[in-house]
């Protein structure tokens, strides 16, 4: 299989008449993770939202250019916007479990699809809760309200919920902007458990942790790319000032 | 030191914000004071009406002369002695102030009317409470007071004498006969009228479509006539075994009235009573009047036909409202584009919920009953016409004219819910592949479903007190049949229904006898209330249990 996952062709997003990105352009590698850095408002938590189309819920937003995910157009009118999206997952900045049990919550995605039976179903949630290591500790109280969970564990039983559908990439948007140390290595620990399986986009206001778990950094500035390769090499080697300034901590 | 500056004290105590929390307090305390005060005071002036009260039997002089009276006291007020004295000739000596006036009540309204009358306390002698006298509480003519003198079956003086025991006894008869003959009419004789009904129409409809063969139709009334030959024989058997037996009583002036004990409800003796009696009698009467029909142009016997029209025009109003609400207020919030069109729409609604509702009344009139109605008739029931099926007022228009009445609150409620679902609910379950639609029906509508209930409860508080509109699209002063019975389809929402609110108007203020009647006015403006209680509270412990399953950690 193609190596690159997604393909951003020139895209370029509008909210009314304000340009939040200009003419970017990358590979996202397969089954790798990306890290999306750069101060605040720079767009990285736009360009992640254009991947499966959120921007769609902003009534003024537009984006011109292409975006291929395996190489199809995501803006081709044959693109089922559901469908796209139960192969791009997402995981929001603030843990938004649903007012429903944990079993529920996790069992959304699939019985929106629908066709399952009662035991497939079981054994999907299952699965989905043990690849985030959550199953051991809600296993007696799965009927439960997930609200009840501690904020890093409301963190995983979403990406559980992602990951039920069987989605190709995931999208995380600050999944631990919200949480406490502890649970944030937790969180890392997971990504880096995933990405075997999973092609995985993460944006990040913290630049350790974006060393710490990425394979490709992606660092924007003002709407642009500034600069996008291996982890190692943006982190030790950058190409340009504005990299260095920024992750020396000059600026952002 | 600061604090002994009276005027800075004062100042102090002011800024603190103290007087508003007072002012508030005292707000909340008046509005609690007032509903608990409506409350004790219909509960006082409706349910003593029950009671078995002592019947008192005195002289009483007037100045036409003297006159024995037996009766209940019904009411005693205070007078002023100058009062008196203006618009009475009496000796000023003999009058006390102030003047004590009791309202007695001596029933007997065929034999000696008025059945009210007030007397002078002052004016009475020899006061007396005679263990021997009977209340009979009669299905016609109201209550009979007076002193058992004799029983007769088939004109003959039953053997052994006037007793109690032999009294209640055929009383007791009677009421067996009474409710045999009612069911009777109310199914056998009511069910064959119906058939004979559809048959005629079946004949007419036959008619209007050109087909002469009515054959089979005879047969079967010729059947059904039959039927209702035999049952109306038995009706007059059994009307016959109820006239077998005649009661006599000595009035308060000496006199004898006799009429037919089957006419007789319950009789008693409230002066013999104990206290444990008076309770079951008391407990049974009200029994009566929460479970029985009017009688007596609503004046005596019970509301339940107004009860069961009140609820069932509620429910079917908020089976009508409760959709409707929910699919504009989800419009006007998450599909229409908002913009002027929309606030447009919006600023309408509300201004709907400001319309006098006489207004939907005399709309309900034109539109649903004899525009939707009128056409209904002309569609389906062409054979009952002239006679209008659903082109006349009935339960149904006046719960759709209700249902528009109530829809401005349910949308406006409903709307304040959807706003309140968190947007990153919304996008998680849009970012797990689910389309707008069913993010709506999955997530987002239960989330607002004790919105929905608020609005619900709204609904229901308004409608349940409303009588004006009703007046002109389905309320009437007596139904002759619930809306719902045992004949096919069991559920008629085209009849003409009772209802409490209107009741309480007509009792009050359209009755041939007021003073009768007034107890009945606050038995059932309390019972109206404790409806709307009850269909209230019910609505909101659903509604908490549904906030308790769909409360977010933080919105």
């Amino acid at each position: 299989m193609d190596a690159t996952c997604i393909e951003v062709d020139d895209v370029s997003v509008f909210y009314g008449e304000r340009q939040a990105l200009s003419g970017i352009s990358m590979r996202i590698p397969r089954r790798q993770v990306t890290a999306f850095i750069g101060p605040s408002g720079c767009g990285k938590s736009t360009l992640l939202r254009c991947f499966n189309r959120m921007t769609d819920l902003t009534d003024d937003a537009r984006v011109t250019g292409r975006i291929l995910l395996n190489g199809h157009d995501i803006h081709d009118p044959e693109t089922d916007v559901a469908s796209l999206r139960r192969q791009v997952g997402m995981v929001f900045q603030k843990p938004n479990p649903f007012p429903k049990s944990i079993y529920e919550n996790v069992a959304y995605g699939l019985r929106l699809q629908g066709g399952l039976s009662k035991t497939e179903l079981d054994d999907r949630v299952e699965r989905a809760l043990t690849s985030v290591g959550l199953w051991g500790e809600v296993l007696d109280r799965l009927q439960a309200s997930a609200l009840e969970l501690s904020g890093g564990q409301q963190q995983r039983l979403v990406i559980a919920r992602a990951l039920a559908v069987q989605p190709d990439v995931l999208l995380l948007d600050e999944p631990a902007s919200a949480l406490d140390p502890i649970s944030t290595a937790r969180i890392e620990e997971l990504i880096e458990a995933l990405k075997s399986d999973y092609t995985i986009v993460i944006v990040t206001p913290n630049m350790q942790q974006a060393a710490r778990v990425s394979d490709c950094t992606a660092f924007l500035n003002l709407g642009k790319l500034v600069e996008f390769d291996a982890t190692q090499t943006v982190f030790t080697n950058p190409a340009g000032k504005q990299t260095e300034d920024y992750i020396t901590g000059r600026y952002g | 030191m600061p604090g002994s500056d009276p005027s800075r004290r004062y100042g102090a105590w002011w800024q603190s914000g103290a007087p508003w929390i007072w002012l508030n307090a005292a707000a909340i305390g008046t509005g609690i004071l007032a509903v608990a005060g409506l409350f004790v005071l219909l509960a006082v002036r409706g349910l003593g009406h029950f009671w078995p009260g002592e019947v008192i039997s005195f002289d009483y002089r007037t100045n036409a002369g003297g006159l024995h009276i037996v009766g209940a006291r019904a009411g005693r007020e205070a007078i002023a002695r100058n009062q008196y004295l203006e618009a009475v000739a009496d000796d000023p000596g003999a009058v006390p102030d102030p003047v004590e006036r009791w309202l007695v009540k001596t029933g007997n309204r065929r034999e000696a009317a008025p059945d009210f009358r007030w007397v002078f306390a002052h004016r009475a002698t020899n006061l007396a409470a005679p263990p021997d006298v009977v209340v009979f509480e009669r299905t016609e003519w109201g209550n009979a007071y007076g002193f058992l003198v004799g029983l007769a079956e088939n004109g003959v003086s039953v053997s052994g004498g006037p007793t109690w025991a032999a009294l209640t006894e055929r009383i007791e008869r009677a009421g067996r006969l009474r409710s045999e003959i009612d069911r009777l009419r109310d199914s056998e004789i009511y069910e064959i009228d119906r058939q004979l009904e559809r048959l005629r129409f079946e004949r007419r409809r036959r008619a209007l479509d050109g087909v002469e063969r009515v054959g089979d139709i005879e047969t079967d009334e010729a059947r059904l006539r039959a039927a209702y030959r035999a049952a109306a024989i038995r009706r007059a058997e059994l009307s016959e075994a109820l006239g077998r037996d005649e009661v006599s009583i000595r009035l308060m002036d000496g006199g004898e009235a006799t009429f037919p004990l089957g006419t007789i409800i319950r009789a008693w003796q409230p002066n013999r009573m104990t206290v444990r009696a008076k309770l079951g009698h008391y407990l049974e009467g009200l029994w009566s009047f929460l479970s029985e029909p009017p009688r007596e142009a609503n004046t005596e016997g019970g509301v339940f036909p107004a009860i069961f029209g009140t609820v069932m025009m509620v429910l079917v109003m908020s089976v009508l409202v409760t959709p409707f609400g929910v699919i504009a207020a989800l419009y006007l919030r998450e599909y229409a584009p908002q913009g002027g069109v929309v606030r447009t729409i919006r600023i309408a609604v509300h201004n709907l919920a400001g319309v006098p509702s006489i207004v939907y009344g005399v709309f309900g009139l034109g539109f649903f009953v004899y525009a939707v109605g009128g056409t209904l008739d002309d569609l389906f029931f062409r054979e009952a016409q002239p006679a209008p099926t659903f082109g006349t007022p009935g339960l149904l228009w006046a719960s759709l004219t209700l249902a528009l009445l109530t829809l401005p609150v349910v949308i406006v409620s409903v709307e304040e819910g959807l706003a309140r679902v968190p947007q990153r609910i919304r996008e998680g379950s849009l970012a797990l592949g689910a389309t707008k639609a069913e993010t709506l029906f999955r997530m987002v509508l239960p989330m607002a479903s004790p919105s929905i209930l608020t609005g619900v409860i709204l609904a229901v508080a308004r409608a349940a007190g409303e009588v004006a509109p009703l007046m002109l699209v389905g309320v009437v002063k007596l139904a002759p049949a619930l809306p719902v019975d045992g004949n096919f389809p069991f559920v008629h929402l085209e009849r003409k229904f009772m209802h409490l609110g209107f009741h309480i108007y007509d009792v009050g203020f359209q009755s041939p006898n007021p003073v009768a009647a007034r107890p009945l006015v606050f038995a059932t403006a309390l019972l109206l209330i404790v409806i709307v209680v009850v269909l209230n509270s019910t609505a909101t412990l659903l509604r908490s249990r549904l906030e308790a399953r769909y409360r977010t950690v933080e919105n």
